[in-house]
């Protein structure tokens, strides 16, 4: 029961008061609350646990990240060319 | 967000995997809070592929697993009450509690029904207005946001025949107590990252500097799990202790303030049995004193509690990482997911289901 999944909010609608969303996980949709996240806008990715998102997702914070790794590994192959040569 | 999957690509995750072993330089045990990451580390096989030397032992953080006997004998009471509506997330239905589990007193009539969200046990309430709705609400500080605006939802509908019976459990207490037990092995943490999600990290930095233990928030995905291990063995290296974030894209220093108003407005600071471990401190919440009309331990006096039964389970000593699940002599013996004896195997997140599920066959379970 504790896990909690990313999701794309696909529609943003009002129900018995409270800010609502249908949120698409790969292709499964469910209906999430998103009180938790009130300025999130449509197309946001958004971490869902219960029924209820609670973070939206960093896109910048992934792409920060991937651009990390891609110099680590790029670095890691020049290193090992280097050690290896052909 | 195609971008999501790289935090499983294998060739990133080989590279940390790499770096750990080359970091690593003797004997270190790390603990993984959260019994998702458990299952998420088992299932992808990680304790086997990282150096012989580094051990992870399983936390406390599977709500199932640590929700106290009483608490579910007094769920069952409410239950089998013809009144009562009783809903709760489907994994408590297995749980045994000191005589039968949900499961049995629906079977037996009892109108207990499984929801996903707490608002859809508000959404039971406004169409079942003649009955009386009760929401088993469990959890850490993950689903302790849910259940607050469910029952400042049913405040707001004026739905009176709504009800919570609380047992919301905090982590950083049980952290605390873990390293405080003679019993304790652990040098560092991997904090759950979707607690923190809603927390912050503020409330680790206090443990980190007062035990000298680094921790680290941590995601679920393979290279999230091994950068989170990376992070752990790196200060541990280095002689340093304190908290570090290697799941940025979610956990922000100040988690989400709008879920922590909400909790502070409904919830109080209490404390809570845990199972198989005992009473811990301020390890908990409680609904507060006005919500009280919307309080089923004060609207259904609670049966007598005879204590739990004595069984073989050791569950709360893996829960607290002094062992591991193939240490019990009950293990895929007399205990397995289809006749379970703690709730430890029931759980979907409990460590003995995973070492049941992913380690059985393979023969290794009992090794680290
Ligand atoms: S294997 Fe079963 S009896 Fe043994 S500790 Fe786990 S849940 Fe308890």
């Amino acid at each position: 029961m504790c896990l909690a999944i990313p999701g794309r909010v696909i529609r943003i609608y009002e129900e018995n008061g409270l800010l609502m969303g249908e949120v698409d996980f790969g292709g499964v949709i469910k209906p999430a609350c998103l009180a938790y996240v009130p300025d999130i806008q449509p197309d946001a990715y958004v971490l869902v646990h219960a029924g209820f998102a609670l973070q939206r997702l960093d896109e910048a914070e992934v792409r920060t990240f991937h651009e990390l790794w891609q110099d680590v590994m790029d670095a890691g192959r020049q290193k090992s060319l280097g050690e290896h040569p052909q | 967000m195609k971008e999501l999957a790289r935090f499983r690509d294998p060739a990133v995750a080989q590279r940390v995997l790499r770096e750990i072993h080359e970091t690593l330089s003797k004997p270190r045990v790390i603990m993984e809070i959260c019994g998702g990451q458990t299952h998420a580390l088992l299932r992808h096989g990680i304790d086997q592929l990282l150096p012989a030397g580094l051990e992870l032992v399983h936390g406390p953080g599977c709500p199932v697993c640590v929700t106290p006997v009483e608490i579910i004998d007094q769920a069952i009471a409410l239950a089998a009450r013809p009144q009562v509506v009783f809903t709760t997330f489907g994994d408590m239905m297995r749980v045994p509690g000191s005589g039968k589990d949900l499961l049995t007193v629906k079977s037996e009539g009892g109108d207990v029904r499984i929801v996903y969200s707490p608002l859809d046990a508000v959404a039971i309430a406004r169409s079942n207005r003649d009955r009386k709705v009760v929401f088993l609400a469990i959890g850490f500080e993950t689903t302790a946001p849910n259940t607050a605006l469910a029952v400042a939802q049913a405040h707001r509908e004026r739905l009176d025949n709504f009800s919570l019976l609380v047992s919301h459990m905090l982590v950083p207490p049980a952290m605390r107590a873990l390293l405080q037990s003679p019993l304790n092995r652990v040098q560092a943490f991997l904090a759950a990252g979707h607690v923190c999600a809603v927390t912050g990290w503020q409330p680790y930095e206090r443990i980190a500097e007062e035990f000298g233990v680094p921790i680290v928030v941590t995601g679920f995905e393979t290279v999230d799990l091994l950068r989170g291990i990376l992070g752990a063995v790196r200060q541990l290296e280095t002689g340093e202790a304190r908290v570090e974030n290697a799941y940025e894209r979610i956990v922000k220093k100040e988690g989400n303030p709008a879920a922590l108003q909400q909790i502070h407005r409904v919830f109080e600071v209490c404390d809570r049995s845990w199972r198989g471990i005992g009473v811990l401190p301020e390890s908990g919440w409680r609904l507060r004193p006005e919500w009280a009309a919307f309080d089923a331990d004060k609207l259904f006096p609670a049966p007598g509690f005879a204590g739990p039964a004595v069984t073989e389970c050791i569950s709360g000593l893996i829960l607290q990482g002094a062992k591991k699940p193939p240490q019990c002599p009950a293990f895929a013996v007399r205990c397995t997911p289809q006749t379970p004896l703690g709730a430890t195997m029931v759980s979907g997140e409990g460590a003995c289901a995973a070492y049941y599920r992913y380690r059985k066959s393979s023969g290794d379970g009992h090794g680290r």
